[in-house]
């Protein structure tokens, strides 16, 4: 088997899920190589030569890598993908976005979000929003995967030391252009990187409540999100929303504050190792996968939750 | 300009689906199914491009058994042309749909192609991205706002941690995610006047496009369950129990 894994990285560092990708390709078994595409990113390169189990590390810097564009990225990866008998990223906005391009490319189905590896061609995956899982078995010769960031833990980001080699920029496709980027400046965790979060829904009423629970979290070092409701209703942005079609998560601790409990929310976080609801209805669906539930307003409870840490 | 809008038949998103007891798949039977909610939103954007007067004709395709006319007749009722049916009877996976998708696209010649960002059975988001490839497009995946220009589409894209903007060159893919636009509801009078919009059906063998799956499913079960937990009479015994009993806060 010889696999490899295509870095997520911000031109200095690799990011976490990556490194949850190569957890996975050594639940495959064999050679690993990791492919680090961008603009300026020899750091992150050598940053990627420090992850255990990686054996080489293939580095294409040239502008039309800079902001990922999917045409870009897929021409790419098709263009090392040679040799190869696993292609993987973790799953993420941008994996989504180029894999299932390489995948077509190569003529070749993609297996998305995979929890766990059965063997070199059956994993699974979750379906219907987390309410049943699916084992599959390709029979495809190169097998296209993005990996579920919260199904495996992540190896080590350092400890070892490959090789980095230069691959050559494949020709530019030239379909689209990058204009501009509105990223929302963290001062707390990412969500998807976060041990504690902190999620508020319809119940918050209004963004402003929303400074209840930031109280919280600069206590606990925790991330804040929200349900689709709250991101609907225009109380904070969709960066924040975690489920089905927001982000994923399984931190040690979620706190859902006036969060119902909607299935698609719940395929967003019900991995979390501990789960707190806070929520007036006491019939509620969030109170079913709650380990520790407490019907309350949560206007009086969260103030008081605050004052006690 | 013409667009292109494709539909799945799915199981409507407020049903909790049931796991068979052999294991084989999802119970299906005398479940509620409805159009895929993010092809709704595609469907929206181009019966809005259309009423802007950015484009002529709006075509609607899903492939699938001939029960997904429903589906197409929805999207006729919301403002769609005229529907486009490839009838099978096989379980079409990502790459077998953008393929018969790409001969539609050899024969319609749309500028614009809009596709759900994903399905919310198969929770795949492979089959916009797919087609973009096969057809040598661009894509815009995610989209959250479309603005049509001369030959070109300038879209923003919900990405991890904000927004990104970008251009695409025409034709292109544009999948829709959530906040994109928000579908309306078909009038009566639609309904009625959907029934008589044109539905051709075709087959994937028509199309001279192999779908047979390369993925099989070896079994299906439900996710495991959580322990059943229990209530806390107050925020002081909830503190108390994050402290000490699950230890996750100091």
């Amino acid at each position: 088997m010889s696999i490899l894994v295509v870095a997520e990285h911000d031109q200095q560092q690799v990011k976490v899920p990556t490194r949850v990708a190569v957890a996975a390709a050594q639940a495959i078994g064999g050679d690993i190589n990791l492919l680090v595409a961008g603009e300026g990113c020899q750091a992150a390169a050598e940053a990627g030569a420090q992850i255990p189990g990686v054996s080489k590390v293939l580095i294409a810097d040239a502008a039309q890598y800079g902001h990922a564009l999917a045409e870009e990225m897929a021409a790419l990866v098709v263009s090392v993908a040679s040799g190869y008998t696993h292609i993987i990223a973790a799953t993420t906005t941008s994996s989504k976005n180029y894999m299932p391009r390489v995948a077509a490319m190569l003529d070749v189905a993609q297996i998305s979000d995979i929890i766990s590896v059965q063997s070199a061609d059956t994993f699974q995956r979750p379906i219907y929003a987390g309410n049943a899982i699916a084992t599959v078995q390709s029979a495809d010769a190169v097998k296209v995967l993005t990996v579920r960031g919260t199904a495996f833990d992540p190896v080590a980001a350092e400890g070892g030391s490959a090789a980095i080699e230069a691959v050559g920029a494949a020709d530019s496709v030239n379909l689209s252009e990058w204009l501009r980027e509105d990223v929302v400046e963290l001062e707390r965790p990412e969500l998807t990187a976060a041990s504690i979060i902190i999620s508020g829904g319809r119940g918050m009423q209004n963004g402003d409540n929303f400074k209840l629970l930031e109280s919280v979290a600069d206590k606990l070092g925790a991330a804040i999100g929200a349900s689709r409701a709250a991101v609907d209703a225009g109380f904070v942005p969709n960066d924040m929303q975690v489920g089905q079609t927001g982000k994923i998560v399984a931190p040690d601790l979620y706190i859902a504050v006036g969060i119902s409990g909607a299935i698609q929310h719940l395929a967003g976080m019900k991995d979390s190792k501990v789960i707190v609801a806070i929520n007036k209805d006491e019939d509620a669906p969030i109170f079913q996968v709650a380990d520790y539930g407490l019907v309350a307003d949560l206007f009086k409870a969260v103030p008081e939750f605050d004052a006690m840490l | 300009m013409k667009v292109l809008v494709t539909v799945k038949r799915v199981v409507d998103y407020n049903v909790n689906i049931r796991v068979l007891n052999d294991h084989s798949g999802v119970d299906l039977n005398n479940v509620k199914m409805s159009v895929n909610p993010f092809d709704e939103i595609a469907i929206e954007e181009a019966v809005r491009l259309k009423e802007a007067g950015k484009a002529e004709e709006v075509v609607v395709v899903s492939v699938g058994a001939s029960n997904c006319q429903e589906q197409i007749r929805t999207a006729l009722a919301l403002g769609a042309d005229r529907g486009i049916l490839v009838e099978t009877d096989v379980d079409v996976q990502p790459l077998a749909i953008a393929k018969v998708l790409k001969a539609v696209i050899d024969q319609e010649q749309p500028q614009l192609i809009i596709t759900g960002k994903q399905a919310i059975d198969g929770d795949n988001s492979q089959t916009g991205q797919m087609l973009a490839a096969l057809c040598g497009y661009a894509q815009a995946t995610f989209a959250s706002e479309v603005d049509l220009g001369d030959g070109v589409a300038t879209v923003t894209r919900e990405i991890d941690g904000g927004l990104e903007t970008i251009s695409v060159k025409l034709p292109a893919i544009i999948t829709t995610d959530l906040r994109l636009n928000e579908p309306r509801y078909a009038s009566l009078p639609n309904i009625m006047k959907a029934k008589k919009k044109p539905i051709d059906v075709t087959t994937p063998d028509a199309l001279g496009v192999n779908v047979t799956p390369t993925v099989t499913t070896l079994k299906v079960e439900p996710p495991a369950a959580r322990a059943a937990g229990i209530k806390v009479e107050s925020v002081e015994q909830l503190v108390d129990k994050l402290k000490n009993e699950a230890k996750v806060i100091s």
